[in-house]
């Protein structure tokens, strides 16, 4: 468990490190979010829809749109010259490659996020601030269990024509509970009902976290092998 | 990369036999449903829907476990018989969910006031369609068959319990579609004469299902022996 975990880092960190040495995929999915949280304020009618009603939508719009466009990322620079040929030969079990990528992703997705509630914040003027601690228990559960898919997703969208276009075909059903939960809490929460009311939802965020990692991690090897 | 292999003329094998007896069982049970069943007295003919809404949605859950099942089958097993099976059971079954997606709205305008709501039954049976349909895309992108069977597999496998989690947290939702008048704990309340022509409509497309999916099998084995010929072919030349 410890080496798996070690070596799960190791992906992780390789991954991370590449990415911070271009910061390329960081700052286009970063422009990308602010533009999307920018435009959908101007998608809405001012005079019948409020900012705050629309607020929580936006919110889960953005993040499950900015999370596709980045989880192809991970995959699509391991096809580059096959370097994945050369990850599947180092002495690496498949389950830490995949948790390793999940990890990446996570940290990917995580960090744009973490910019991106200020700006979403001051943008629709939401009082994030006193729900704080909940609201992100919620964007932490919802982003595992998209991640942990759409990571696996991407290892054989990455493979197919069309990678882009295929992995929004294929991942957009399995954002549906995930984005569905969190919405509904996150409305919840914006307009001051007591986080305890949630638990229903917050049982199928955890549920859909535990199944699909579960099962991600048991059927990623027939993603990869050659 | 082979080219898609396209057979022409005759589908080899008995899978017409089966295809042409369900046809006919299907306009059998018709004539029952339309005739000798009593109409409903609160939805009137509307309610006539029902043998066809019902037993289609029964075949696209039967074709989406029989995917799943083989999906399983295939990574385990490897044999390719098994990816073939899934890949036409696919096919079949996004026609039975096409079914069950419009003939729902033709029974719920009359009856609901709107073609469409977001209930349960019916967002749950809308995203089985876009699975079923992501998972036809998935296989039409892929070219190495190998490959395609091993992606196809995970897709079938990971389906099956997003199927599950689409439905829970809908029910979290208010639901208007009508609840169970047969499978449910009291046992059937659906009169008599109703549940016999139901049933026999469910047991027909189940038949129907099974004829549709040999057929589509049996065509898709005589693909894959064309394109190893033709494959053999390019080797000999």
């Amino acid at each position: 468990m410890r080496e798996l975990l070690a070596q799960a880092a190791a992906v992780a960190a390789k991954d991370l490190l590449l990415e911070l040495r271009s910061r390329t995929a960081f700052l286009s999915m970063l422009a990308f979010t602010m533009l999307v949280l920018a435009i959908f304020n101007f998608a809405r009618d001012p005079t019948a829809v409020s900012a705050s009603d629309l607020a929580p939508s936006t919110l889960w719009i953005t993040f499950s749109f900015a999370g596709l466009l980045g989880l192809n990322r991970g995959f699509a620079l391991e096809r580059e010259n096959r370097a994945i040929d050369g990850l599947l030969l180092a002495p690496l079990s498949r389950s830490a490659l995949y948790l390793g990528k999940v990890l990446a992703n996570l940290a990917f997705v995580g960090a744009v996020e973490a910019i991106a509630l200020p700006a979403f914040a001051l943008f629709f003027n939401v009082p994030v601030l006193p729900v704080l601690g909940p609201l992100v228990l919620v964007i932490v559960l919802a982003t595992v269990g998209f991640v942990a898919v759409g990571t696996l997703l991407s290892a054989m969208a990455v493979a197919t024509r069309f990678a882009e276009l295929m992995l929004a075909v294929l991942m957009l059903p399995f954002l549906m509970p995930p984005v569905s939960a969190a919405a509904q809490i996150t409305a919840r929460l914006f307009s001051g009902r007591p986080f305890a009311e949630q638990v229903g939802w917050l049982k199928i965020l955890v549920g859909y976290d535990i199944v699909f990692v579960i099962l991600c991690i048991l059927v990623f090897d027939w993603t990869v092998e050659e | 990369m082979t080219e898609p292999a396209r057979v022409t003329g005759a589908v080899p094998g008995r899978s017409h036999v089966w295809l042409w007896l369900a046809l006919a069982l299907l306009a059998g049970v018709y004539v029952r449903a339309l005739a000798f069943t009593p109409v409903e007295r609160v939805q009137g003919l509307a309610q006539k829907i029902f043998y066809i809404h019902v037993p289609s949605a029964w075949a696209a859950f039967l074709a989406f476990i029989v995917v799943s099942a083989c999906s399983v089958g295939y990574l385990v097993l490897k044999d390719q018989r098994l990816d073939l099976i899934a890949a036409s059971s696919a096919e079949v079954g996004v026609v039975f969910t096409s079914g069950v997606l419009l003939t729902g709205p033709i029974w719920a305008k009359p009856i609901w006031g709107a073609w469409w709501t977001w209930d349960a039954r019916l967002t749950s049976t809308l995203f089985l369609w876009f699975i079923f349909f992501g998972y036809l895309v998935m296989r039409s992108a892929v070219g190495e068959p190998g490959q395609r069977a091993r992606y196809s597999s995970v897709l079938g496998i990971l389906g099956a319990p997003l199927v599950v989690f689409i439905h829970v947290s809908v029910t979290l939702f208010r639901t208007t579609h009508p609840q169970p008048v047969v499978l449910k704990p009291q046992g059937p309340t659906l009169p008599g004469e109703m549940l016999t022509t139901l049933l026999l409509s469910v047991a027909v497309f189940t038949v129907f299902y099974l004829a549709l999916t040999a057929r589509r099998y049996a065509l898709a084995k005589a693909e894959l022996a064309r394109a190893q010929a033709l494959a053999e072919g390019d080797h000999a030349a």
